[in-house]
């Protein structure tokens, strides 16, 4: 659908080792915004102080940089690697994919015993799973160990590694590089797979009057015969937090972009409550706390090497932040929250 | 005392959405302190100046919270089911046979997959709401609305029964407390707190905005005094119990013994509590900023997390006396 | 024959990595089959597809020929095949021997009215309980997803498409290389490696070079394909177990050490010690594969053909059989050419020569 969303997807960065993703966005990013930096813990936050119309607000957006993925622990006499996950991975679905380690992206597979996995009932855990990279050297523990999967359309979807966060620094990129009345923060934030820790740390520098993370979610909308919640559906329109793991988003907030969404004819769905976490959960609780909800683009299978998404969703969410900041989101709060 | 927690435990106000609760506490504030506000994220603050002391006095932040747990819709199914998730720490097997009422009125009723009678502890997947729909177009709920339990306080003697004993007790023994109180050297910062059943975050945010220099957090504790209880010494009827350590915090010496002191001073019956689970908003409060010295001040309660809590109203009245005297008296 | 008349491994990786990528799922080998055509014809006298598909270089020995040999490696590949749509997803089933442990969030190529892109597709973790997690996907579990909505899917797709594995191949280090159906195209290579250095070499006895169908499914095309053919001698080629960490360490083989000659009830043990002693007397490193039983290849049908067949087998070891990510030293398929051509020019002048009998 564009080139910086393919650009964002193809790049390797799993919590701890986002420089690449980094690069990108910075570069992409400096014309449009009047300040651009990097803080301690690597979260690049892009400023643009708006029209400084009386009346309006700063709003930080946040969208995590960093992948699930693997790192190297260990080098065994064979030449294997041991590795654990770096954010949440699914066991099942690691057996035979192609990976990608270190910075300089030595290829690897990670091993499939012909005889005994095959006939076990047992789920491998990550710890008894091998990377073989031929016995390639170069290799140090610490090592990020990435998907290897490309960016391309699937149908009528998109397909790539890492949407989650991805499509969200995308929509992130694309919101900065337009113009609101309101001051815009935009943050994209590092570690958010290993416990939302870059989102805090920015909130407490930033100090916004209000936060929307821009996500890419969980979809479970596959064939089933009973009758209980996709989580998210592709191409029913962004998907907005009432409640996760995380946190309680602000109902006032909440009401913000559904109005907004049926005002300008924008679809949109609540995400099932309860169901995962996003830079919210830190964000919400910075400093005397902070009123955010988190708006995201459903995903199906996130946290694997392929996730697809639609990228009718992409846009939808991209005009209903925009829609959101340029109208009621820009302004402060009023005290009604229900 | 009793007829103010029976109000307070009548009001709905699960995690997230105190608003109706903070709205019910704030007019028994008139008059009782010099400023109410609420801050960003919904916890209510009451302030009251020093009133004595010469400016020997601290400012001290008292919590109680205002949520309540209870449970969210996330599908409502084509029969007009609805499946849910929970909303702090709602134990399963608590849930049959019980039934939780919605902001706008609506009652739900839980049921069981396959059967109305659980062989074991359901899993979430397994259990679903009945809204009294025929269908998903006649459901009066949608995807996001909330319910708490809801069963009819009652009273035997001095022993409560209600859904929701925590934390409303504990908001009315610190109404209380700001109605008995006649003088203070503290600086009293009264905070009705939100979202604590889910992980102290109320606290968290308004610790870190009114930087107290004291904390004391007043919440419900569990007790031992029940058959095959979890060893614990705490019982009902026998006094407000003065923290020790629980999960996530162990109390302040200083005021652990502040509250001691004036509890064997005016000779209030009281109870030391070590909580091997579970937690209080001075947890949070005690490691803000640069750390708060932090205590709680608990009501035991039975079968706390079940929609029928039982606590004993002289407990309450007991831990007004503790925090009025504690309140008025310099710290050591 | 001098040394720079051997292939290089970026030779053999080039041509491994353009038959590993295309399909070829047991019962729909064409594509596979026309590229592997591509390379044989140059090789090769004549050519010839038999009635299921298998395909035949014949290669002309001396004016007056001692016998037929012929050289048997199957094509296809493991694949899926569409048994249902189902709101706007593909439901499948295996075809032959798929490892389902290693098919989650795999990317596949449907075989439709066009190619289709897709993947294999499971509920997300985040949704599922514990106990739920804690089991292995079940094939009922499972969906094909190529972004279509029900009803395109409807247009493109059918009921009996052939799916494959999605996914390219790739250098890895140490002389490696990975990808996916290198069982059995390694042997392919194999195959046309033998036949390019024979070339330049004369060789008494004809040559039926047979590229095999349905190998994975029960050995379906060696079996006809031998009876049409009725060689005097064959040899089947094949991959074998690689040594790996979970490996059953009786059967599997180092690898990067050599061919594995084949050895037990399914392989003629003259033909067997004709293969070993020109690995010795080549220097080619090499070792020996112990089969009690079946062998699980080609080797297996192509021996009870008609009145039978001394039969030999030379294989390659892979690791990681079966799954999208199988590996193979590229130097051993370098060595199992060159043994096979070396052993082809060695095969005796009479064919009383492999009479059991004379064995003591």
């Amino acid at each position: 659908m564009d080139e910086l969303l393919e650009k964002l997807s193809n790049a390797r960065g799993v919590a701890g080792q986002e420089g690449e993703v980094r690069a990108i966005l910075r570069e992409e990013l400096a014309s449009h915004v009047e300040d651009i930096t990097v803080d301690s813990i690597g979260n690049l936050i892009a400023r643009k102080r708006g029209s400084n119309e009386e009346g309006q607000q700063r709003v930080m957006l946040a969208a995590h940089m960093d992948e699930v993925g693997g790192m190297v622990m260990r080098r065994n006499s064979d030449g294997t690697l041991n590795f654990r996950s770096v954010g949440g991975l699914d066991p099942r679905i690691l057996p035979g994919k192609r990976v990608t380690i270190g910075a300089s992206a030595v290829p690897g597979v990670i091993m499939r015993a012909p005889h005994a996995a095959r006939s076990s009932k047992r789920v491998m855990p990550i710890t008894e799973l091998l990377i073989d990279t031929g016995g390639a050297g170069g290799i140090v523990p610490g090592d990020m160990v990435t998907f290897e999967s490309s960016y391309e359309q699937y149908g009528q979807l998109l397909k790539g590694k890492s949407f989650d966060d991805r499509v969200g620094c995308y929509i992130l990129a694309e919101l900065l590089k337009s113009e609101f009345a309101c001051e815009l923060v935009g943050v994209f934030t590092v570690q958010e797979e290993i416990g939302l820790r870059g989102a805090g740390v920015a909130a407490y520098a930033v100090q916004p009057d209000v936060a929307v993370a821009l996500e890419g979610t969980v979809a479970d909308d596959l064939p089933r015969q009973e009758d209980i919640s996709p989580t998210t559906e592709l191409g029913k329109g962004p998907a907005i937090s009432v409640m996760d793991r995380s946190a309680h988003a602000d109902r006032r907030l909440v009401r913000i972009l559904t109005e907004t969404a049926d005002a300008h004819d924008i679809p949109w769905q609540f995400k099932q409550p309860g169901v995962g976490g996003t830079d919210v959960g830190s964000i919400h609780l910075a400093r005397g706390g902070v009123p955010a909800v988190a708006v995201a683009v459903p995903c199906r299978y996130i946290h694997t090497p392929a996730a697809l998404m639609d990228p009718a969703d992409v846009r939808d969410t991209i005009q209903l932040m925009s829609k959101a900041l340029a109208g009621p989101l820009g302004r402060p709060l009023g005290a009604e929250r229900s | 005392m009793r007829e103010l927690i029976e109000e307070l435990c009548s009001v709905y106000g699960p995690s997230g959405q105190e608003e109706r609760i903070s709205e019910a506490i704030a007019p028994h504030l008139d008059g009782l302190v010099d400023e109410v506000r609420s801050d960003r994220l919904g916890n209510l603050i009451a302030v009251k100046h020093p009133t004595d002391g010469g400016g020997n006095g601290k400012r001290i932040m008292l919590a109680a919270h205002m949520d309540e747990i209870g449970v969210m819709v996330t599908h409502v199914d084509a029969q007009g089911f609805c499946r849910f998730t929970t909303i702090g720490g709602v134990l399963t097997s608590s849930l049959i046979g019980n039934r939780v009422e919605f902001a706008n009125g609506v009652e739900g009723a839980f049921g069981l997959e396959g059967s109305a009678i659980a062989r074991e502890r359901p899993t979430l997947q397994k259990l679903f709401l009945d809204v009294g729909a025929t269908g998903k177009e006649d459901a009066q709920v949608q995807v996001g609305d909330t319910a708490v339990f809801r069963s009819s306080f009652g009273a035997v003697g001095d022993r409560l029964f209600a859904a929701n004993l925590d934390d409303r007790i504990g908001c009315a023994v610190l109404i209380q407390a700001l109605r008995e109180l006649e003088s203070s050297p503290h600086e009293i910062l009264a905070v009705f707190t939100v979202q604590e059943e889910v992980g102290t975050r109320g606290a968290t945010t308004a610790g870190y905005g009114l930087e107290p220099e004291i904390m004391l957090a007043i919440d419900v504790t569990a007790t031992g005094d029940f058959p095959q209880a979890t060893p614990m010494e705490v019982a009902l009827g026998k006094g407000p119990a003065i923290k020790i350590m629980d999960r996530r915090m162990i109390a302040h010496p200083m005021v652990r013994s502040w509250l001691e002191s004036a509890a064997q001073t005016h000779e209030i019956p009281y109870q030391l509590e070590v909580l091997e689970y579970g937690t209080t908003d001075a947890a949070a409060v005690q490691v803000s900023r640069a750390g708060v010295p932090a205590g709680t001040v608990s009501i035991p309660c039975r079968y706390v997390h079940t929609p029928s809590q039982v606590a004993d109203c002289n407990d309450a009245r007991n831990a007004v006396r503790l925090l009025v005297n504690a309140l008025s008296s310099e710290l050591p | 024959m001098t040394s720079d008349s051997l292939p290089s491994e970026t030779d053999i990786f080039s041509l491994l990595k353009e038959l590993s990528e295309t399909p070829g799922v047991s019962g729909q080998e064409e594509r596979v089959r026309a590229c592997i055509s591509d390379h044989l014809a140059p090789l090769v006298d004549e050519l010839r597809t038999d009635t299921l598909g298998n395909h035949t270089g014949y290669k002309r020995g001396a004016d007056v020929p001692v016998g037929r040999i012929m050289l048997a490696a199957h094509m296809d590949e493991i694949g899926l095949i569409v048994t249902r749509l189902e709101q706007g997803f593909l439901r499948f089933a295996p075809v032959g021997g798929v490892d389902l442990g290693a098919l989650p969030a795999q990317e596949v190529m449907v075989h439709g009215r066009d190619d289709l892109p897709g993947l294999i597709a499971s509920r997300p973790p985040h949704v599922l309980s514990v106990e739920e997690r804690g089991k292995p996907f079940t094939q009922a579990e499972l969906f094909i997803d190529v972004g279509l909505p029900a009803d395109a899917l409807a247009r493109s797709v059918s009921v009996g498409d052939f799916v494959s594995v999605r996914q390219s191949a790739s250098r890895l280090g140490n002389g490696q290389a990975t990808g996916k159906a290198l069982d059995n195209r390694v042997s392919v290579v194999v195959l046309l490696e033998a036949l390019r250095l024979l070339q330049r070499r004369s060789h008494a006895w004809d040559i039926f070079a047979v590229v095999t169908v349905q190998e994975e499914i029960g050995l379906r095309g060696a079996k006809t394909a031998t009876f049409e053919v009725a060689p005097d001698v064959g040899i089947a080629l094949d991959v074998a177990y690689a040594e790996q960490p979970g490996a059953a360490a009786d059967e599997a083989l180092p690898m990067g050490c050599g061919p594995a000659i084949g050895l037990g009830p399914n392989i003629h043990p003259v033909l067997k010690g004709l293969l070993v002693s020109t690995a010795e007397r080549n220097e080619i490193p090499h070792t020996v594969e112990a089969l009690p039983g079946n062998s699980g290849t080609d080797a297996w049908a192509m021996q009870i053909s008609q009145s039978g067949i001394p039969t030999a087998l030379i294989s390659v070891p892979i690791r990681n059989m079966h799954t999208p990510v199988e590996s193979v030293a590229l130097k051993d398929i370098e060595r199992s050419a060159r043994l096979l051509a070396e052993a082809i020019c060695d095969l005796p002048d009479d064919l009383s020569a492999l009479a059991l009998d004379n064995q003591g």
